[in-house]
């Protein structure tokens, strides 16, 4: 699978310290990771091994101290502010564990925030109605076709959860990073979050990374990471397998494709 | 696009930004009054100056003055061309102005000002500062037989504040003349009866005035005038009062007061009247009256000399400075009294000619072109405005102070913003995070908060503009209205000579004022812009 995709986020050798005062906090020593375009890669590892410090670097949203990260071909470090703005925008779709929605805007608003982050006011009047269809259709495929005006707030945990996921996929990326998206939720919620991403990796060959500390979570992808001491460790446990028959989502449909 | 939608939503959340809005609002709206009633003052106050002072004066530095104004006036001609469109030559000496109201001599001291009554008028707004009406149109240092306004001309209003000038001119003349007749043989009548006049003077319960009319009451069939009552009233003292005049008459005994008068002078009315709480101008001295006045003559060293004059008019300029300090008598009249004209050659000095300049004309230009050809050691030239140079000069930097002053209402309103803003920022920081986890750059976060800022600064501004506007236009309306609703005097007319708060909008001001106004507002929010757009997006995304 890795062979055969061209990857399409490649991690070589990052580095990221935290500085605070005398002392160095070195949160990522030198990690290498791949992820091959369509592939669905969970991330697992400690509370504070730097699983969250790693997806926000592959986001764009902090700079590393060193290494380099290629994203859909383009290599970022070295881009100018703005164009880093630009491809965070287009590239990448991030989800959070704390949903991170906008409480002043409605669940739409809140999906269309990033076409509205990315258009100016004119052009925003041209794109708007393809805009709107598109952030209704997706919440229409999470369910959400009822709830398209209500404000954050007012929405359940799984909801706002799919809201966020709709937000991040309404820019059409190639990657979506999702940090713990059901640490909050219950279990059958998660699980219903966890499927929509099954169903998005399968159905539309979206690439995934998640990042989690709950095992069975992880096994739903096609790979599993362990991110230890700064370093990915690539051996492969027992316990957390990937791929394994009836967990992860799409297995047995590509074993029969 | 988002910027637009989220300005928008905040501001529909954010309340306490609107408070900052109306103290934009209040400091722009002061201001624009403040500036428009100071600029009516200064308006009011150069045209008043610029009124009685001609464009450009041109004096000699001695008390003596020079000689042959009309060769000078040639050499002017020719020396500024076309510029000059009127010129009269004027003597100003110190002076003192003596009076006696009841019988108490009043002393002031004037600046006696000779001027040609034919051309003075040309020169300045001299001849609408006067309170007959014929002689508004032109001069006479005749008395009028009657018919000076009661109403101020100068003034919108109708209501007669000068019920006094009714009887003035001759009538008044007249009759102040019978009765210092009647009174004069009343104490001969009393000091053939064996009374001196210290018995009649030392009865307290009856004033000298009721003495007269008592004794006019008695012996005249006709009563006196009501007009007369009106002004005689404090205005008509029986010279006789004075022991000294009564016994030494007046100088040429000849003459006939009744129909006969000095020659004819017109004081400041600041000298001879006074405003009475009711608004109502009270007169220590008619036209009709006669007064003495000390000047010094023209040799060296001068002599003091004194002559009587007739009062014709009052000169009322409506800056007390000078109605209160000038008296003007015909020009031949004072060169005449002073020695000014030379016995040999017949020609006369004087001590400045006033010129007129045609509209438009650059006054600083022509004043240098005079004062190559005039050398500076005899001669000075100078325009209305190097007259009143500090006096102008003080109300220039009274206004600056005041503005800025009041710009320190809209910097708190701007200080107001500041917090306000980095309220907003902190409160909204995990928001901020967000938009840029979507992509938004740092210009484009930092932009939200300068439209903010610059939509308050434009709101707080314009709603400024409009209450700044409709108040210094219907200031007066205002004014009436609070007068009404506490029955205080707000605006005293007896203090500041007008009788309307003036008000002058001008639009190069209101527009600094604007822009000063939206620039505070929008400079005041460069900081917290500048802090969310440094805002490292994982960070703010775990500020909770
Ligand atoms: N801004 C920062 N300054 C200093 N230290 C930081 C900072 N951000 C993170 N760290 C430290 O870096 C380490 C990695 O943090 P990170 O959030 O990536 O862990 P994580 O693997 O996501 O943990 P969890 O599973 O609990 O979310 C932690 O020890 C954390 O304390
Ligand atoms: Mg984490």
């Amino acid at each position: 699978m890795t062979e055969t995709s061209p990857a399409i986020l490649r991690v070589r050798d990052l580095r990221k310290n935290y500085r605070s005062g005398e002392t160095t906090l070195e949160v990522l020593r030198s990690v290498d990771f791949d992820l091959a375009a369509g592939e669905f890669v969970s991330i697992v590892g400690q509370s504070g091994s730097g699983k969250s410090t790693l997806l926000h670097l592959m986001g764009l949203l902090d700079a590393a101290d060193s290494g380099s990260i290629e994203l859909d071909g383009t290599q970022i470090d070295g881009l100018s502010s703005a164009r880093r703005d630009r491809l965070r925008n287009t590239a990448v779709g991030m989800v959070f564990q704390s949903y991170h929605l906008l409480p002043e805007l409605d669940a739409l608003e809140n999906v269309l925030a990033p076409l509205m982050v990315r258009h100016g006011v004119l052009e925003w009047l041209r794109v708007r109605r393809d805009a709107r269809d598109a952030a209704r259709g997706l919440l229409d495929r999470f369910g959400l076709g009822g709830r398209l005006r209500h404000k954050p707030r007012q929405l359940s945990g799984g909801e706002m959860q799919r809201v966020a996921i709709a937000r991040a996929l309404v820019t059409r990326p190639r990657v979506l990073l999702a940090d713990e998206p059901t640490g909050n939720l219950d279990e059958a919620t998660g699980g219903g979050i966890l499927d929509t991403l099954c169903e998005l990796n399968h159905a539309d060959g979206l690439s995934i990374v998640l990042v989690t500390h709950d095992a069975a979570v992880a096994r739903r992808a096609d790979r599993i990471v362990r991110l230890a001491a700064g370093r990915v460790d690539d051996a492969p446990h027992a316990s957390d397998q990937a791929g394994q028959a009836g967990h992860a989502c799409h297995a047995d449909l590509r074993k029969a494709g | 696009m988002y910027k637009l939608l989220l300005c928008w939503r905040y501001l529909r959340t954010r309340w306490i930004a609107l408070a900052s809005i109306v103290s934009v609002t209040l400091g722009v709206a002061t201001m624009i009054v403040v500036n428009a009633v100071m600029a009516g003052f200064s308006y009011e106050m150069q045209t008043r100056i610029h009124g009685i002072l001609s464009d450009l004066v041109f004096e000699s530095h001695s008390l003596s003055g020079f000689q042959d104004p009309q060769w000078h006036m040639d050499e002017i001609k020719r020396a500024a061309g076309d510029d000059i469109v009127g010129m009269t030559p004027t003597v100003a000496v110190p002076a003192m102005l003596n009076f006696q109201v009841r019988g108490q001599w009043i002393t002031r001291q004037i600046m006696l000002i000779g001027i040609d009554a034919a051309t003075h008028a040309q020169v300045s707004d001299f001849g609408r500062y006067l309170q007959h009406p014929a002689n508004r149109g032109q001069l006479s240092f005749g008395l009028r037989d009657g018919g000076y306004d009661t109403v101020d001309s100068q003034s919108d209003t109708t209501v007669p504040t000068r019920p006094a000038l009714e009887g003035a001119g001759w009538p008044h003349r007249r009759m102040r003349v019978e009765r210092e007749r009647v009174w004069r043989e009343k104490l001969d009548a009393d000091r053939r009866a064996g009374e001196g006049p210290e018995a009649a003077a030392a009865e307290p319960s009856r004033s000298v005035d009721q003495q007269v009319d008592a004794v006019l009451a008695a012996t005249t069939a006709d009563a006196p005038p009501a007009a007369a009552e009106a002004g005689g009233d404090l205005a008509t003292p029986p010279a006789t009062a004075d022991p000294f005049r009564q016994a030494r008459p007046i100088e040429g005994t000849r003459m006939d007061p009744a129909n006969e008068q000095f020659t004819g002078i017109v004081p400041g009315i600041g000298l001879a009247s006074f405003r009475d709480n009711a608004g109502t101008d009270r007169f220590l001295v008619l036209p009709g009256d006669d007064v003495k006045i000390t000047f010094p003559t023209s040799g060296t060293p001068p002599k003091a000399v004194s002559d009587t004059f007739t009062v014709v008019d009052f000169y009322e300029s409506k800056m007390s400075e000078y109605d209160s300090n000038f008296v003007f008598v015909p020009i031949a009249s004072l060169q005449r009294m002073r020695g000014m004209i030379d016995p040999q050659s017949g020609l006369a000095s004087v001590n400045s000619i006033q010129i007129k300049l045609r509209e438009g004309a650059d006054l600083d230009r022509v004043r240098d072109t005079l004062r190559k050809v005039f050398p500076a050691d005899l001669y000075a030239v100078s325009t209305w405005r190097d007259k009143q140079g500090p006096l102008l000069a003080a109300v220039d930097m009274e206004m600056s102070v005041l503005n800025i002053l009041l710009f320190l209402i809209i910097a708190v309103a701007g200080f107001g913003i500041l917090a306000i803003f980095f309220m907003i920022v902190v409160e909204k920081t995990r928001d901020i995070g967000i938009l840029k986890s979507l992509g938004a750059s740092a210009s484009g976060i930092g932009g939200i908060f300068l439209g903010y800022g610059l939509f308050l600064g434009i709101v707080g501004a314009g709603a400024g503009l409009a209450l700044g506007l409709s108040i210094a236009w219907n200031i007066n309306s205002i004014r009436a209205g609070v007068e009404w609703c506490t029955g205080e005097r707000v605006f005293d007319p007896s203090i500041y000579y007008f009788y309307r708060i003036p008000s002058i909008v001008h639009p190069f001001t209101v527009l600094w004022i604007i822009v000063g106004a939206v620039g505070i507002a929008v400079g005041s929010s460069v900081l917290p812009a500048l802090r969310a757009a440094r805002l490292h997006p994982v960070e703010a995304l775990r500020h909770d």
